[in-house]
C-alpha cells in the first residue's frame, strides 16, 4: 500500500526531470534529446497506465509532496479520473515523441533539446494539473503547461509568432478568470484543497461567491478548451505551428481543460446545484452543441489538411463538452471515453498530416492525389481508418463514444443534442470523404484505364521511416482495439469514477 | 417462447469471418490473378460449407449461438444463427460462389482494372452480410450494416468516373444517414426496454411508449433499413449504383445489399415490434402504403428504363417490397411469402443481371432496342433471361410464382383486397417490361449478330445453373436444403410468439 502511493509522483516527476535533463547533452549527441524524451514520457506512461489499474479497484492515492499534509502543503490526487487522464497525455506524448526522431531535426535544426525539454515541460504541467489536489497549485501548473504551449506554437513558420502571440493574450485572460474564480471560492470556504472545497460547499447552501468561482473557473477552463465560442485562437496556432508541435499540443491541451471542467462541476461542487440550481451544465453542454457544427463547417471549408484537423479539434471538443452537458454517467462515460477516443485519432491524424508534409512538402488538399496512395500506403491506411473513426462507424472507438453519447441524450430526452450529433457525423462524413476520394481516386472524370494503370505502376512506393510509420499505424491500429475493447474500459476504468452524485 | 434452444458454437464466427480472412491473401497475391482469385473461390467454399454445417441444426430448432465480447456496456457484440438469419445466409453464401465464378469470366473479359481491390471489397462485403444474416441484437446488426456500406463504396466508384464518384457519394449519403438514424433509434429501444436482443415475436411492447413514438421510431428503423432495401422514396443511390460492375449489380445489388436492407424489414418487423405492436399501432399500414406505392411506381419506371441495367434495377426496386409487403400483411402466409421472395427473387434476379452483363462483355450493348436478333447468337443467355422473366412475373415452372402465390395467399388470408390488386398488376407490369427484351431478342432479326457467338462459359455456366436453379426450386422448394422447411420454421417462431 505505502509503496503504491509514490505512484502518483512517478507520474508526474520524469516529465519534469527530463525537462531538465534533454538540454544538458553535448550538441554532437544529436539524438540524446529524442531519447530522453522517448525514455521520461515511456515512463510516466507505465506509471499512469500502473495508477490506473491500481485506482481503478484500490481507490483513490493522496501523496502530499514534502510529507506536508493539507490544508497547509499541497497533495497529489491520483483517483479513476485523473489517473486515466494522465495515462491519455502520457501515452499520446510517448507516441508523438517517438514520431519526432527525424521531423524535429528537420523542422528546428540544432534547436532539438530546446523543443524536447520545453514539450516535456508541456506534458508535465498538464499532468500537474490533472494530478494535484490544490486550486491554486492546478493554476501554477496550468501556467506553466500554457508558457510552453506558447513556446512550441511560436516555434513554426512567419505566422506562428503572430498566432502564438494571439494564443497567449487570450490564454492568460483565461487563466486570470480562473484565478479569480479559485480566489472567490478560496474566500468563501477558506481552503485551496479540492477535497476541502468539496466537503464546505454543499454546507454554504446557496453561496453566491461559490457559485459565481465556479461559473468564472468554467469561463477560463472553457477558453483553454476551445469551447465555442471561445475557439479563435486554436486554429491558426494548431495550423502555423511546426507539425510536431501540434500533434503534441493538439490531442491533450484540451482534454485536460475538459479535465478541469469535470473536476469542478461534477466533484468540487454538488453535480444537482450545477445542473439545478445554476443550469452551467446546461450551458456547457449547449456551447459545445453549436460547437460541434460550427467546427464541422469551418472544416469542411478549409483546403489545407491542417487546418481543416484544428477546426475539426474545435468540433470534437464540443463532443466533450455535450457529454458534460448531459450531466448524467452516460454522458459523463460518453464524454471520458471520447477524450481518450478523440485523442488517439487526433494524435495519429496530424502525425499522418506530419508524414504528408515531410514528404510532399505540402498539406493542400486541392493538390492531392492518388499517387499518395502508391507511395505512402501504410500512411493512407492509417488516415483511413482514423477518418473512419472521427466519422463514426462501427467498430472503430469514434462510434462508442458517440453511441453512450447518444444513449444519454435519449435519457434526458434531449433531442437537440442527439441531432446534432447526427448531423455532425454527416458533416465528418462529408470533409474526410473528400480527402478520401482525392488520395484513392482519379478525380478527373473519366474512367480509370490502361494509361493510368501503366502511370501507377511507375510510381515507387516512398513510405516515411520506420520512426514515423510505427507511431502512425499503431494508433491507427488501436483505434479497432479501443473500439472492440470499449466495454472493457467503461466498466473497469470509468464506471468507478463517476461521482455518487451524479 | 417458441420451442427453440441454443448452444454454443464458434460456426457462426467462422462463417463471417471467413471472407475477412481471406482479404490478407487476395491483397498479398494482387500480382499473381490466379492465386488470387483462388483465394476467392476457396473462401466462398469454405464459408458455404460452414453454413451447411449450421443448417441440421437450425432445422430441429436448435440455435447456434457465439458471443465474441461485449461490444458497449451490456450490450454483447453476439452471432445467431436461427432460422430466419439461416435462410438468408444460405442463399448469400450459395450465390457467392455462383458469383465468383462469374466475376472472374466478367472482370477478366472486360479487362477492368484494380480488380484486386474488387476481389478484396467483395470478400468484405460477404462477410459483412453474413454478420448481418447472423446478428444477434439490434446494435450487432449496425455494426455490420454499417460494414457492408463503406465494403460496397469501393465497388460503387469502381471505375472512378465522375458518374461513378457521384453514385458513390449518393450511396454514402444514404446509407449513413440511414445507419444513424438506426443508432438513434436502437439508443432509444435500449433506453426503454434495457436489451437490443432479437426475440422472436418483438422486443417491444404495447404501451412501452406513446402512440406517436412508437411511429417514430417505427419511421427511424425502416429508414435505416429501407434505403438498402430501395423502398420507395429512398431507392434512387440503387439505379445509379448500375455503374458498378455487373458481378456486383448480380450479387449486391440484387441479393446482398439490397436483401440485407429488406431482411433487416423483417427482422424488425417481427423480431424488434413483432406483429402485436405492428397491428396495434398500424405500423404495418404504414409500410404497407410505402411498399404498395414502390411496387406499381417502380414497375412503371421501370417500362421506360432503355438501359437494361437500370431496367433491371428499378424492376429490384419493385421486387423487394413485395418482400417488405410480406411482412406487413402479419400473418404466416405473407411472412412466408416475403422470406421465399428474399431466395427466389435472389435467384431470378441473379440470372437477369448475369445475362445482362454477358451481353455488355461479349455483345458490348447496354441498351434495350439494340438487342435484336441477339437470341440467336446467344441462346443460352437469352433462353436464361426468358426464365427470369417468366419466374419475376409469377408463371408456375419458376420458383417466382411460389412466393408470389403464399403473398397472394396472405393478402386474402388477411383480407386486403387492395394489396392482393398490387400483386397482380405488378404481374402484368413485370411482363410488360421484361417480355420485350426476350421479344426483342428472339423474334427480332437483324444481321448484326449473325457472326457472334455464345459468351465465355466462365459466365453462361453460372447464369444458366441459376435459371435451372430457379425453375428447380419452384418444382420442389425442399430439395435444396431444405430451404422451405426453414423459411416455416422462422416464421412459425415469430407467429408463436406473438
Amino acid at each position: 500500500m505505502e509503496a503504491w502511493v509514490h505512484l502518483a509522483v512517478a507520474i508526474l516527476l520524469p516529465a519534469f526531470f527530463g525537462a531538465l535533463v534533454a538540454v544538458i547533452f553535448p550538441a554532437r549527441w544529436r539524438n540524446a534529446p529524442w531519447v530522453t524524451a522517448v525514455i521520461t514520457s515511456g515512463l510516466a506512461f507505465a506509471a499512469s497506465v500502473a495508477g490506473l489499474v491500481y485506482t481503478a479497484s484500490r481507490g483513490e492515492v493522496r501523496y502530499y509532496l514534502g510529507g506536508w499534509e493539507p490544508p497547509m502543503g499541497i497533495e497529489l490526487v491520483m483517483d479513476p479520473l485523473s489517473a486515466f487522464f494522465c495515462a491519455v497525455v502520457t501515452g499520446m506524448a510517448f507516441f508523438v515523441f517517438i514520431h519526432g526522431k527525424t521531423v524535429v531535426p528537420r523542422e528546428t535544426p540544432g534547436k532539438e533539446a530546446a523543443f524536447y525539454s520545453t514539450a516535456l515541460l508541456l506534458v508535465g504541467g498538464l499532468l500537474g494539473i490533472v494530478l494535484t489536489g490544490d486550486l491554486f497549485n492546478l493554476y501554477v501548473f496550468l501556467e506553466i503547461s500554457s508558457l510552453a504551449g506558447y513556446a512550441l506554437v511560436a516555434i513554426g513558420d512567419r505566422r506562428a509568432p503572430f498566432s502564438a502571440f494571439r494564443y497567449l493574450i487570450l490564454g492568460t485572460i483565461g487563466a486570470s478568470f480562473y484565478l479569480l474564480g479559485v480566489a472567490f471560492i478560496a474566500m468563501e470556504t477558506g481552503s485551496f484543497n479540492m477535497g476541502d472545497v468539496a466537503r464546505v460547499v454543499p454546507a454554504l447552501g446557496d453561496s453566491a461567491p461559490a457559485t459565481v468561482g465556479l461559473i468564472l473557473i468554467v469561463f477560463g477552463i472553457g477558453l483553454k478548451m476551445a469551447l465555442f465560442p471561445m475557439h479563435g485562437w486554436l486554429s491558426d496556432a494548431y495550423t502555423y505551428a511546426t507539425s510536431t508541435s501540434t500533434a503534441i499540443i493538439a490531442p491533450i491541451g484540451t482534454k485536460v481543460a475538459a479535465y478541469v471542467l469535470l473536476r469542478g462541476c461534477f466533484y468540487m461542487f454538488d453535480p444537482d446545484f450545477v445542473r439545478e440550481g445554476i443550469p452551467l451544465t446546461t450551458i456547457i453542454g449547449y456551447l459545445g452543441a453549436v460547437g460541434i457544427i460550427w467546427g464541422s463547417v469551418l472544416a469542411i471549408a478549409q483546403s489545407d489538411l491542417k487546418r481543416m484537423l484544428a477546426f475539426s479539434s474545435v468540433s470534437q471538443v464540443g463532443y466533450i463538452a455535450l457529454g458534460v452537458g448531459l450531466a448524467s454517467p452516460l454522458g459523463m462515460i460518453g464524454a471520458v471515453l471520447h477524450t481518450l477516443n478523440h485523442a488517439v485519432m487526433k494524435a495519429c491524424l496530424f502525425l499522418v498530416n506530419t508524414n504528408i508534409l515531410s514528404r510532399f512538402g505540402h498539406t493542400d488538399i486541392r493538390r492531392f492525389d492518388r499517387t499518395f496512395r502508391i507511395r505512402m500506403p501504410w500512411t493512407m491506411a492509417a488516415f483511413t481508418l482514423a477518418a473512419i473513426s472521427m466519422i463514426g462507424l462501427p467498430p472503430t472507438a469514434g462510434f462508442f463514444s458517440k453511441w453512450y453519447l447518444v444513449l444519454g441524450s435519449w435519457e434526458n430526452a434531449n433531442y437537440v443534442f442527439l441531432g446534432v450529433i447526427l448531423v455532425s457525423s454527416l458533416l465528418n462524413v462529408v470533409y474526410f470523404f473528400r480527402v478520401l476520394e482525392k488520395i484513392y481516386l482519379r478525380t478527373d472524370g473519366e474512367p480509370y484505364d490502361e494509361k493510368n494503370e501503366r502511370e501507377d505502376a511507375a510510381v515507387e512506393r516512398e513510405e516515411s521511416p520506420a520512426s514515423m510509420l510505427f507511431p502512425t499505424v499503431f494508433l491507427a491500429a488501436s483505434l479497432l482495439v479501443l473500439g472492440l475493447a470499449n466495454a472493457f474500459i467503461v466498466t473497469y476504468f470509468i464506471r468507478p469514477m463517476i461521482p455518487s452524485g451524479l | 417462447m417458441p420451442l427453440t434452444e441454443t448452444y454454443s458454437s464458434s460456426l457462426p464466427f467462422w462463417a463471417v469471418a471467413v471472407s475477412l480472412l481471406a482479404v490478407p491473401a487476395i491483397l498479398w497475391s494482387a500480382r499473381k490473378p490466379n492465386l488470387r482469385e483462388f483465394w476467392t473461390l476457396l473462401a466462398a467454399a469454405i464459408k458455404f460449407g460452414l453454413v451447411l454445417a449450421l443448417l441440421p441444426g437450425a432445422k430441429e430448432g436448435r440455435v447456434a449461438e457465439f458471443v465474441l465480447l461485449e461490444i458497449a456496456e451490456g450490450i454483447e457484440l453476439s452471432l445467431r444463427a436461427d432460422a430466419f438469419g439461416m435462410f438468408f445466409a444460405l442463399i448469400a453464401s450459395g450465390l457467392w460462389i455462383l458469383t465468383s465464378f462469374y466475376s472472374i469470366g466478367y472482370m477478366r473479359g472486360h479487362h477492368e482494372k484494380k480488380q484486386t481491390r474488387y476481389f478484396a471489397s467483395f470478400a468484405v462485403s460477404l462477410s459483412a452480410t453474413i454478420g448481418i444474416a447472423f446478428s444477434g441484437n439490434l446494435l450487432t446488426f449496425i455494426i455490420f450494416y454499417e460494414l457492408l456500406t463503406l465494403a460496397t463504396y469501393p465497388l460503387v466508384i469502381h471505375s472512378e468516373n465522375r458518374e461513378a464518384i457521384r453514385a458513390g457519394r449518393q450511396y454514402l449519403a444514404y446509407a449513413l444517414t440511414a445507419g444513424l438514424l438506426m443508432v438513434a433509434g436502437a439508443a432509444w429501444i435500449y433506453g426503454t426496454t434495457g436489451t437490443l436482443d432479437f426475440t422472436p415475436g418483438g422486443i417491444l411492447e404495447e404501451g412501452m411508449l406513446s402512440a406517436g413514438g412508437m411511429r417514430i421510431l417505427f419511421f427511424m428503423l425502416m429508414i435505416g433499413v429501407g434505403v438498402k432495401g430501395g423502398i420507395m422514396p429512398l431507392h434512387s443511390w440503387l439505379p445509379n449504383a448500375m455503374v458498378a460492375p455487373t458481378p456486383v449489380s448480380a450479387l449486391l445489388h440484387a441479393v446482398a445489399v439490397v436483401k440485407s436492407g429488406v431482411f433487416g424489414v423483417v427482422r424488425m418487423a417481427g423480431f424488434v415490434f413483432g406483429p402485436d405492436v405492428m397491428a396495434a399501432y398500424d405500423l404495418n399500414t404504414i409500410l404497407a402504403v410505402f411498399a404498395g406505392f414502390t411496387i406499381i411506381v417502380a414497375s412503371v419506371i421501370a417500362l421506360r428504363q432503355e438501359n437494361l441495367k437500370r431496367r433491371l434495377a428499378y424492376s429490384t426496386v419493385a421486387h423487394l417490397s413485395y418482400i417488405a409487403m410480406g411482412a406487413a400483411l402479419l400473418n404466416s402466409e405473407g411472412f412466408t411469402g416475403g422470406m421465399l421472395h428474399i431466395s427466389t427473387h435472389a435467384t431470378m434476379k441473379i440470372t437477369l443481371f448475369f445475362c445482362a452483363g454477358a451481353i455488355i462483355v461479349h455483345a458490348h450493348k447496354e441498351n434495350v432496342s439494340d438487342l435484336d436478333g441477339l437470341g440467336r447468337a446467344m441462346p443460352w443467355t437469352f433462353a436464361a433471361f426468358t426464365i427470369g422473366a417468366m419466374g419475376l412475373t409469377g408463371v408456375p415452372p419458376v420458383n417466382g410464382f411460389l412466393s408470389k402465390w403464399f403473398l397472394c395467399l396472405g393478402s386474402i388470408e388477411a383480407g386486403q383486397w387492395l394489396v392482393l390488386g398490387v400483386f397482380l398488376v405488378s404481374g402484368l407490369l413485370n411482363a410488360a417490361y421484361l417480355f420485350p427484351v426476350v421479344y426483342r431478342g428472339f423474334f427480332r432479326s437483324s444481321d448484326k449478330f449473325r457472326k457472334l457467338g455464345e459468351a465465355s462459359p466462365f459466365m453462361v455456366v453460372p447464369l444458366c445453373a441459376t435459371a435451372v436453379l430457379s425453375v428447380v426450386f419452384c418444382l420442389f422448394p425442399n430439395l435444396f436444403f431444405g430451404l422451405f422447411d426453414l423459411a416455416t420454421a422462422a416464421v412459425e417462431g415469430i407467429m408463436k410468439a406473438s
